[in-house]
């Protein structure tokens, strides 16, 4: 239920002044919920920024509070690990327009206290990356050693590079794009009517209610899980095979073994996400597009970036965001004289195998995290 | 490990402070030789098991092909370009020779020799395509798909107004005379230039 996931506890900071967003709009006052692992060097240059994605949180690398369930990233993050913690001082904050203790659609209205719900202000991907630089300058930390991203969390890193490029030595950018392509927003429109579309939605004022939109959040999940797997990896995993009877039942119960999986992907969903935050970060997905500020030339958006060093990863049977739109981004790199790493990774499970066990990633976050340091 | 002896004349000629393409780079052997002497040195490598090997040493490699890839580049974005034991391996050489000039005022080519006497003989006697110790792969499965002479390569300058700088020969990787290099000569290194 919404009403408890936003009765947890995050360690956070408010920010007291204005955040001018790209709507045109501002925030009075944000507030940043975030985890850090790892010490902060004396002359603090060590601090990698890890940017997580759409439905992801800050609790990188430690036990998530509604689910007890390990780190998103605990497989890269930690002591000895890829992102090492021994050497690193690693930052992860809930992005704006999220549930997990940023500032969001449930934040209270400063005049009535009410949860703002679709009163709060649309934010774009830039945005998220100017409220983590309040959360930087906060920390005392006028420059990172790496922004670290997969996925959103890789567009925020291209993002930093763009918009501040003097507070960033290298850009790591895994399964991720410059723009939202008309298929991506597409998915991610099937995702919003589905919430939208419940009853229970109530035009986004559903926080002191006891209905919340969890059907069209789980349905909006269940769309979305699609495009995050291979057709390959479905196929592998659950084939035509029936879930827990012999014979077809000739009517709309869960037959099939990935429509039982993706209905409880769905319902887990709603325990740990907010259909609000959904409706939001998924806009902010769509409105992505790093050339639009430069007549479509993307290379206009990294003129300033010269300095940064990027390293790109796509994996072959990612569909959500392909090979090819990371080529783009390499391309575009290259006309400017950038120092860019990329390249393309075998891995079955999709879109999602930047958060799975696929060997050759750890060993490429870890050289090009270690590089110049 | 000793650096291969092409690669090792290469490394000894690019002056530090330079900025070079290792076009082929493999695994980043002779872009970590470049950097150890303080060239800003980046490679393009086809094999993504060779780009991430060389990635996870902490060079910047791009994944791409030297047949298309090179266009991605700015006119001279380097100092160098450099193309070791590729050159017979693309589908036109001569248009892969006009793209490194234009990525780089100066760029070596290095070329097992096909005028070599072994190879030579190889033909001559046995009727069959040589297989030697720098051309190691049988004729169907070989990726040298344009094999290419010392004579073949000057002609091929020559024919497009190419400098150039200087040649070595290599034998039983070491350095042999320029004399008779046509025959004795395993391997050659162009430094061309516009």
């Amino acid at each position: 239920m919404a009403s408890l996931l936003h009765q947890i506890q995050h360690q956070s900071v408010t920010i007291a002044a204005p955040l001018a967003l790209d709507s045109g709009q501002s925030l009075p006052a944000t507030t940043i919920a975030y985890q850090s692992y790892g010490a902060l060097n004396a002359d603090k240059s060590n601090a990698v920024l890890i940017c997580h994605a759409l439905t992801g949180d800050q609790y990188v690398a430690s036990d998530h509070p509604a689910t007890g369930k390990p780190g998103w990233w605990a497989r890269m993050v930690g002591p000895g690990k890829p992102i090492d913690t021994d050497r690193f001082h690693v930052i992860c904050a809930n992005v704006l327009g999220s549930c997990m203790g940023s500032s969001g659609p449930a934040t209270p209205d400063v005049a009535t206290g009410a949860p703002l719900g679709m009163a709060f202000p649309v934010i774009t991907i830039t945005d998220m990356v100017r409220a983590q630089a309040l959360l930087l300058d906060h920390l005392g930390i006028a420059r990172l050693h790496a922004v670290v991203g997969g996925s959103m969390g890789g567009m925020q890193a291209l993002a930093w590079a763009a918009t501040y490029p003097q507070r960033l030595g290298s850009a790591l950018v895994i399964a991720s794009a410059a723009r939202h392509s008309a298929q991506n927003i597409a998915f991610h429109e099937v995702g919003r009517q589905a919430i939208m579309a419940d009853p229970d939605w109530q035009d986004g004022q559903y926080y002191g209610s006891t209905r919340a939109p969890t059907k069209g959040l789980a349905v909006a999940r269940m769309a979305a899980h699609i495009t995050y797997l291979s057709e390959e990896g479905l196929t592998e995993k659950f084939g035509r095979r029936l879930q827990a009877r012999d014979i077809k039942s000739f009517g709309f119960d869960a037959d099939f073994q990935v429509e039982s999986y993706l209905r409880h992907q769905g319902l887990a969903f709603t325990d740990r996400f907010d259909a609000n935050a959904y409706l939001y970060i998924t806009r902010a997905m769509d409105y992505f597009d790093l050339a639009d500020p430069h007549d479509g030339r993307l290379a206009g958006a990294f003129a300033r970036a010269k300095d940064v060093r990027f390293t790109l990863v796509s994996f072959d049977t990612d569909w959500l965001y392909p090979t090819s739109e990371s080529r783009r981004i390499v391309q575009a790199l290259q006309s400017v004289g950038a120092a860019a790493s990329f390249v393309e990774l075998s891995a079955p499970f999709g879109h999602d195998s930047f958060l799975l066990d696929v060997p050759a990633l750890d060993r490429l976050v870890a050289g090009a995290l270690g590089s110049g340091f | 490990m000793a650096l291969r002896p092409d690669l090792a004349i290469i490394a000894d000629a690019v002056p530090p402070g330079a900025r070079v393409l290792d076009v082929g780079c493999g695994d980043g052997e002779l872009i970590a030789a470049l950097r150890a002497k303080g060239v800003d040195a980046r490679g393009l490598e086809i094999d993504p098991a060779n780009v991430t090997a060389a990635i996870a040493r902490g060079q910047s490699v791009v994944q791409g092909d030297a047949n298309r890839d090179l266009a991605d580049y700015p006119d001279d974005a380097f100092d160098y370009a450099i193309l070791s034991q590729t050159l017979q391996t693309t589908e036109r050489p001569d248009r892969v020779v006009d793209e490194l000039l234009r990525i780089a005022p100066r760029a070596f080519v290095s070329f097992p020799n096909f005028a070599h006497w072994r190879v030579r003989l190889a033909l001559l006697w046995n009727g069959r395509m040589p297989v030697t110790r720098l051309l190691p792969v049988a004729w169907y499965e070989t990726p040298n798909i344009h094999h290419v002479t010392v004579s073949d390569f000057r002609d091929l300058v020559r024919a497009k107004g190419i400098r150039v700088e200087r040649v070595w020969h290599l034998s039983g990787d070491r350095p042999t005379s320029d004399a008779a290099a046509s025959w004795r000569a395993e391997h050659a290194i162009f430094l061309v230039s516009h």
